[in-house]
């Protein structure tokens, strides 16, 4: 057999063997046996110094090219063989992806804080800034210089936890709403215009129910100058309660009492679970009562070192505690003040 | 308040359908709570009018076949009779009286009636079907007050008063609507039907109609008789009495006690029924004596002395004192003043002559008494809110003419009138500037004028932007161009008026510094996989002497004087006992707790009256440091570690510099597993904090089981003073080389001591030390400890070679030794 005639025997034999091939380990081996250095090719090779002279150059090409099959078709046969080894390793490591992924330990924030915050953002887009005043207040603060003398009707509104003090020494109090805070504020800004939120702790003597707490916060706001009216009270509020609940929320003002406003408003959005129908959480009023507002009443504008003649203002009062329980549909007040972690991590 | 609007249409045309006056009312600032309505088309037990009659029982026989069963023949229409079987106790009486010379008026319903079953708990409701019984066909009835949904009366047939339409559908005789108003303190002037048509004339455009009482009276003026002494003259403005003789005490007409039931008071008999509906039509409290029983006719109007007594109609008796008013004849106190009546001149069975006051307090005398002897009274309510002193001489026409109808007694000639303080008159100047200012909005003057007049203001023309606004007796609750400038906004309408965005000058804006740290301080916290909890600033020493039980006695502590309960009598010092109690729930619940809290504690002050509260910050962390998973079933447990972490974590993102612990002695932690968070602040070392783990001590006193608690409670207010903004450390490029370096020294030394030395020696080229082994154990010997430090060095300008990186690692070693004696580990 001519050397020729026996290359392309190795071919053939390399060609047809190569198919069959299906690991890295096998085809190392088949490139070893026929393209390595002590392959066949190369052995053959040795006898083409046998040739006639002649016959080298076009016998030389034969090699190359043969070599050039071999080495392409093992290329090919690698690229699959790779891809056939990936594949393989693909369906080892395979997951049941609806097992549980690994739990991130993330806590979260109570929701009054959650909502606290909210209220803080929108008034702060308002102008007003966040003030914070004591919760152990005297009488006089909490009542006298907000137009609630002592034995005036009006104290029903609040039922009050006092402190234990040394008879005769000035009445001292947990603050029953953060109104107080109307008062320092004025007091700091006087005559300077004054345009802030005041949220915080408050405390009332009440029997702790499902819908009332002895301890709750709100959050008071006032803002005082030479130009506020009540028109501009009922935009701030529309503005509120549009960003809280979003825009188009039909509100409803209607007049009520606080003795240190007047005009006051109690301010109501339309329920928006039912959307004014009707139902249990709104008592079937179609509305629910979010905040008691008004204009600053002239006393209290003067208490606070405004000249009630030149200046005039409004404050408000909302309940974060109420805002979270209707936007989360909570049921129990109790749960807030609880510390139980299965009521905390119902919450982003 | 409670206004049955059968009552209300005496003195108003009720122009708009019940739900619709009831929003309207809601709106106008008397906010309705409840609109109940009783037999009418749209209530929860319509009486149908075809169906539900008043009837005459003509007479009354024993069923053939039962012993407690009658038969009634009942007339319920000219000539439309009908045999009813029933059962009824209050029928037993007239049994085989033949025809009843006297017919009983009842309720009279036929078949297929919709009514409540009487025989059953609660409101259940039957259609009436005809059945046979006991032989007797019955197709119809007779009904209990509770069948008809009146009240809970099942013990006999309802009986009506003998002018009773017969024949007349019962929903046109009894059915009623009852709006509920929450009647705020300023609005006295609606506590009453008188008072609440007044409002809704004005709301609805309508005019009120007032009671115009004819009295026909007889013998000498009252004033000869009698005689009135106002002694304590700023107490009392104004007094009236009348006198009726020879009254008869009996019940009061039906349709009275029906208004006043509907009204919510109870029916006793004809004087006190009288005084209280006249109380509730024209919102006048009055009271009434036995005139026999007033010595010599004078009444003396006084404060009490010291020492005095007085039994009230309630039969307690109350220590008096120059604090209290009474009302009181030559000899005693009769009664304290417009509160409540004394039993020695109480109206009784044997009272023939009624001595009849109506007068006015001072409003915070009565409050303050009826607080003091805690009796709060529908007069007292009404007095503490202000009544009218000008319906005074109504309310007496109106009192007489009642007890001279339906007491039969004979009205006295004449009233005595006191007035110690002259009639209030009250004219406020309004201005259309005024209105504008307050309310935005520009009206004209008559505008203005139109608005109030319906409300009974009377407006007189100033000049051409000015008006005099006489305000009525009747609305003591208004006194400030305020109060009218409400009255104008509620009468035009509070949602009519426009929204509009402030124009005035926006004050200065400051950021909250403190409060914006406290926020990222809960984020921080968050972040560390905290949950956030608040709990009560209310507590008990008890709960306090869990954590110390040197607290049990401590008097540092703000006690409130009316606690709702023991266990929330003192404000809080610390955070940790309510935390704790939570972390108990948590524990139990779900075998892990990861709580913190951020908010006041309150510390008194010897030489103030208001107290410091400071913030605290305060952490408890038990049980596994990650939930148990399908990958790791029994995960490692949280301890001093975990809540270290946490605190570091804290003190690094809010940039506190040169934070240091050292073991503590608070008596609360675990010896031993206890540290101190130290800072400089300003040129002194100060403790801003301690954690640890909870002493077992306590734990067992919190009844928390036997895990390790983590705790902490920081003093965030100083963390937040020194919280600073992170200054940029530039980062080299070029690499940094690591040495590791295991220190053995006994374990007494500390790690803080070693790695500060570590600093110290490094040079600039120290870019992190960080602890990655500690080993004590045979390798080491007995009492000593190796701490395995990973040091990366790095310069900023340039690769360090391997010489100098020897050299500082030899300086390190070197200096190491000599600070500390802990030797490098070969």
């Amino acid at each position: 057999m001519s050397i020729i005639d026996q290359l392309a025997h190795i071919e053939q034999d390399a060609l047809s063997t190569l198919p069959t091939i299906s690991s890295v380990e096998a085809l190392a081996e088949w490139k070893s046996s026929y393209l390595g250095k002590q392959g066949a090719i190369a052995k053959l090779s040795r006898e083409l110094g046998t040739l006639p002279a002649d016959q080298r150059p076009a016998a030389g090409q034969r090699f190359n090219a043969v070599r050039g099959t071999l080495e392409s078709a093992l290329s090919e046969r690698e690229t699959v063989i790779n891809s056939a080894a990936q594949n393989d390793a693909f369906t080892r490591e395979a997951v049941d992806v609806t097992l549980p992924g690994r739990p991130t330990v993330v806590g979260r924030l109570h929701p009054s804080t959650r909502v606290l915050r909210m209220i803080d953002g929108i008034f702060a887009e308002m102008g007003f800034q966040v003030w914070e005043s004591p919760e152990v207040e005297t009488d006089t603060l909490n009542f006298e210089l907000l137009n609630i003398p002592a034995d005036h009707p009006a104290r029903d509104m609040w039922d009050t936890f006092y402190i234990d003090t040394p008879a005769g020494a000035e009445k001292v109090l947990l603050r029953t709403h953060t109104s107080p805070g109307q008062i320092h504020a004025m007091r700091a800004h006087a005559p300077n215009p004054v345009r802030v939120i005041l949220p915080g702790k408050c405390y009332r003597y009440e029997q702790v129910t499902t819908r009332h707490e002895m301890m709750f916060h709100q959050v008071e706001g006032i803002a005082v100058g030479q130009n506020i009216t009540f028109s501009d009270l009922k935009g701030t509020l529309i503005g509120f309660a549009e960003r809280l609940y979003g825009s188009g929320t039909k509100t409803r003002f209607r007049p009520s009492y606080f003795p240190f406003t007047e005009p006051s408003v109690e301010l109501d959005v339309e329920c928006f679970l039912c959307k004014g129908d009707g139902c249990r959480v709104c008592k079937h009023t179609g509305w629910l009562e979010i905040s008691g507002a008004g204009m600053v009443h002239p006393d209290v504008l003067r208490n606070g070192g405004y000249d009630p003649a030149i200046h005039s203002g409004f404050a408000f009062g909302m309940g974060p505690e109420r805002i979270t329980m209707l936007r989360h549909g909570i049921d129990d007040i109790r749960w807030f003040f609880s510390g139980d972690e299965r009521f905390l991590e119902q919450f982003v | 308040m409670r206004i049955p609007l059968s009552w209300l249409r005496d003195y108003v045309d009720v122009t708009l359908p019940a739900d619709e006056l009831a929003e309207r009312l809601t709106r106008s600032g008397l906010e309705v709570d409840a609109v109940e309505k009783l037999g009418v088309a749209d209530s929860e037990l319509p009486w149908d009018p075809t169906l539900v009659l008043v009837c005459n029982i003509l007479e009354v026989t024993q069923h053939p076949n039962a012993d407690r069963l009658v038969l009634a023949e009942v007339e319920y229409g000219p000539g439309l009779v009908h045999t009813v079987v029933t059962g009824a106790p209050n029928l037993y009486q007239y049994k085989g009286l033949g025809r009843l010379n006297h017919p009983l008026k009842s309720v009279f319903a036929k078949e297929g009636a919709v009514l409540y079953d009487g025989h059953v708990e609660g409101k259940v409701k039957v259609k009436l079907k005809g059945k046979p019984v006991r032989g007797v066909m019955s197709d119809a009835m007779l009904c209990s007050e509770k069948e008809l949904g009146i009240s809970e009366e099942h013990e006999g047939i309802m009986i009506l008063p003998d002018d009773a339409p017969t024949g007349t559908p019962l929903v046109d005789y009894l059915g009623d609507v009852v709006i509920d108003i929450d009647v705020l303190p300023n609005m006295a002037r609606t506590l009453s039907m008188v008072g609440m048509a007044r409002e809704i004339a004005a709301l609805t455009g309508q005019t009120v109609r007032l009671p115009d009482p004819q009295v026909t009276p007889s013998g000498a003026d009252i004033n000869s008789i009698a005689k009135v002494t106002i002694e304590a003259t700023a107490l009392c403005p104004r007094f009236t009495a009348t006198m009726v003789k020879n009254v008869t005490i009996k019940p009061s007409p039906f349709w009275m006690q029906r208004r006043l039931t509907m009204a919510g008071m109870r029916p006793i008999n004809n004087i006190v029924d009288i005084s209280n509906y006249v109380m509730l039509e024209l919102g006048t409290p009055n009271h009434t004596f036995d005139a026999d029983c007033v010595a010599n006719n004078h009444i003396v109007v006084r404060t009490a002395k010291t020492g005095e007594q007085l039994t009230t109609l309630d039969g307690r008796t109350h220590q008096l004192n120059d604090g209290h008013l009474l009302v009181c004849d030559t000899a005693q106190a009769l009664s304290v003043a417009g509160v409540m009546g004394g039993e020695s001149s109480e109206v009784s069975e044997r009272t023939r002559n009624v001595l009849v006051e109506a007068a006015v307090w001072e409003p915070t005398i009565i409050r303050r008494m009826s607080t003091a002897f805690k009796l709060r009274s529908e007069a007292s309510k009404r007095f503490e809110r202000g009544v009218d002193p000008e319906m005074l001489d109504l309310s007496q026409r109106r009192l007489t003419q009642l007890l001279s109808d339906y007491a039969d007694g004979h009205v006295v000639t004449g009233m005595i009138d006191v007035r110690s303080q002259p009639k209030r008159e009250v004219v406020i100047a309004l201005s259309t500037h005024e209105v504008k200012r307050i309310l935005g909005l520009t009206f004209t003057r008559d505008q203005v004028a139109e608005l109030l007049a319906p409300l009974g203001f009377v407006c007189t023309p100033h000049d051409v932007d000015t008006l005099h606004v006489a305000v009525p007796s009747y609305r003591g609750d208004v006194s400030h161009t305020a109060d009218l400038c409400e009255e104008v906004a509620r009468m035009y309408g509070y949602d009519n008026l426009p929204s509009t965005i402030m124009a005035d000058e926006l004050p200065v804006q400051r950021t909250n510094l403190t409060r914006e740290r406290e926020h990222f301080t809960r984020d921080i916290l968050t972040g560390a996989g905290l949950n956030e909890a608040i709990t009560y600033s209310l507590t008990s020493r008890e709960a306090a002497a869990k954590l110390d039980p040197a607290e049990l006695e401590a008097d540092h502590y703000l006690r409130l004087a009316n606690p709702l309960s023991p266990e929330r009598e003192f404000m809080r010092r610390s955070i940790l006992p309510t935390l704790l109690e939570s972390a108990n729930v948590n524990i139990r619940e779900r075998g892990v707790t990861r709580l913190f809290e951020i908010g006041r504690v309150y510390h008194p002050r010897p030489d103030a009256i208001l107290p410091n509260e400071p913030l605290r910050a305060a952490v408890v962390l038990a049980g596994p440091r990650v939930p148990a998973s399908w990958q790791s079933s029994t995960p490692e447990s949280m301890d001093f570690f975990d809540v270290k972490g946490a605190i570091e974590c804290l003190v690094e993102r809010l940039r506190i510099a040169d934070v240091t612990y050292a073991p503590s002695t608070v008596p609360y932690l675990q010896p031993g597993r206890a540290a101190d968070v130290m800072v400089r602040h300003g040129k002194e070392l100060v403790t801003i904090g301690h954690f640890g783990e909870l002493h077992p001590d306590a734990r067992e006193r919190f009844g928390l089981p036997a895990v390790r608690i983590g705790v902490a409670e920081l003093d965030l207010h100083t963390m937040l003073e020194l919280a600073s903004v992170p200054r940029y450390q530039s980062i080299s490029r070029y690499p940094a080389t690591t040495q590791d370096l295991a220190m053995i020294a006994p374990v007494s030394v500390s790690a803080e001591q070693i790695e500060k030395s570590i600093r110290k020696y490094s040079g600039n080229a120290l870019s992190n030390v960080e602890i990655f082994d500690v080993y004590t154990g045979a390798q080491v010997g007995e009492g000593m400890r190796s701490i395995a430090y990973r040091i990366t060095l790095r310069a900023s300008d340039r690769t360090l070679s391997d010489d100098e990186v020897s050299k500082i690692r030899a300086k390190i070693i070197r200096g190491v030794e000599f600070d500390t004696g802990a030797k490098i580990r070969s």
